[in-house]
């Protein structure tokens, strides 16, 4: 017993060590290895409310830009509405509550780690949970994946654990989008059939598959695909729409209908 | 003594908001960042507690990691840094440097210079494998300490050939 704690008085600093390494290194695996990393994460109140301070003072540096999207937005709005044939008058507009969306801007971005988060202003208070899907007036951004009462945190589609559902812009057949980790303005999309009439160029845009995201907003357009040997599957490149380096005003999409799609998939895959 | 803890505790809220405000949003070139934050371990105190040392060391890694959501990389990195830390000195200034130095600040400035070099090297070549954390990736490993790390260093060198004074 007395040779015990004198190895540890002895050793101190080196159990000390030890122990907070292995503290350390329990969180980077954690980190790695889950698909949502629950301790440690930005959108605590004193964290956020410093990246809330930082890009108070830099969104000023941007207005300029930010104008020119929201009227680029608008310009679209307004062909679409002008374009709508109204054959029928009488005929009141079908509306479908399936998606709610509400505003909101990023506070912290990152574009050049291997594993990119978002940092957004809103939160439990505007009543915004994880598995929400986060885009803009250009394409996806991300889903939220955590949350607290001022602030939420997005899962970047520039993280190795984003895969996102996407499909050709003129046919039905889908994907998924991944991130390589090496240019934050080219992707990858796993998956895809080889029997998809592809083409360089084509646009991509999100499946209606995924519970999270409408279909049809813009992803990116096709710069590059291959076959991989004794696969049917293509290897494609895409370009994104989005500049991921400059992010403001944002959209978060809520999917109203999210629980009941996800309790049949429940059971499909019970069976 | 009181004037060493008050410039520790400038130095580590500094360096903090340093890195996560300025230095993280640099992305020279689309992705180069200097990582500076473990300055305040290489800056520490060398006559103090060493396990003091290394907790302090530990929470300033935490915090780091909780701003930038990097799990446990960069407290796994400042923990390295500071067990290490004794090693360096030795290298650097000499084996009987606890009776001859006093602070790192008042040692010669190109042997400073490289003891911060190899440090940032020692940091680097950690912190990206912890966060690409695959031999696979070695390529990018290296390719990203080269280029952070050249980054880093000439920012180093800039700063303590700016502030230190002439004697």
């Amino acid at each position: 017993m007395q040779k015990i704690i004198d190895f540890i008085i002895k050793n101190k600093t080196l159990l000390l060590f030890l122990i907070l390494f292995s503290i350390g290194m329990g969180l980077t695996i954690q980190n790695h290895s889950y698909h949502k990393s629950k301790f440690i994460n930005s959108s605590s109140t004193i964290t956020g409310k410093i990246f809330n301070f930082r890009s108070q003072i830099s969104e000023y540096f941007n207005l300029r830009k930010e104008n020119k999207i929201l009227t680029e937005e608008l310009r679209i709005f307004k062909q679409n509405e002008f374009n709508v044939k109204t054959t029928n008058k009488q005929m009141k507009p079908y509306r479908d509550t399936t998606y709610f969306v509400k505003s909101g801007s990023v506070i912290k971005n990152s574009y050049s780690k291997k594993d990119n988060y978002l940092l957004i202003n809103k939160g439990e208070k505007d009543s915004i949970k994880t598995d929400f899907g986060v885009f803009n007036a250009k394409g996806v951004l991300g889903i939220i994946d955590y949350t607290t009462s001022n602030f939420s945190r997005v899962l970047s589609i520039l993280n190795s654990k984003s895969r996102i559902n996407v499909a050709l812009n003129y046919s039905n057949h889908i994907g998924s989008l991944v991130w390589n980790g090496k240019s934050y303005r080219y992707a990858q999309i796993e998956d895809m059939s080889k029997f998809a009439p592809i083409k360089i160029g084509d646009t991509i845009i999100t499946g209606g598959q995924s519970s999270i995201f409408p279909k049809g907003i813009l992803i990116g357009t096709v710069t590059s695909f291959a076959t991989a040997d004794n696969k049917d599957n293509y290897d494609i490149e895409i370009e994104l729409c989005n500049d991921m380096s400059n992010l403001g005003h944002v959209y978060i999409v809520e999917k109203t209908n999210k629980k009941e799609i996800d309790s049949l998939l429940i059971d499909l895959n019970e069976e | 003594m009181k004037n060493e803890t008050l410039n520790n505790i400038i130095r580590f809220i500094g360096l903090f908001l340093l890195q996560v405000v300025i230095f993280n949003n640099i992305n020279f070139l689309g992705y180069i960042n200097p990582y500076l934050y473990i300055l305040f371990v290489a800056l520490y105190p060398i006559l103090s507690n060493r396990n003091y040392f290394l907790v302090i060391s530990f929470i300033f890694g935490l915090l780091l990691d909780i701003a930038m959501d990097s799990g446990g990389i960069h407290s796994s990195c400042c923990v390295i840094i500071a067990f290490s830390r004794p090693l360096l000195l030795r290298f650097c200034f000499g084996h009987n440097y606890s009776y001859q130095i006093t602070s790192i600040e008042s040692t010669d400035t190109i042997k400073r210079i490289i003891y911060c070099i190899l440090i940032l090297i020692i940091q680097h070549l950690i912190m990206f494998s912890f966060e690409f954390f695959s031999i696979y990736k070695i390529d990018l490993i290296l390719l990203n300490t080269l280029y952070s790390g050249i980054f880093s260093i000439l920012l180093t060198t800039l700063g303590i050939i700016i502030f230190t004074r002439d004697n």
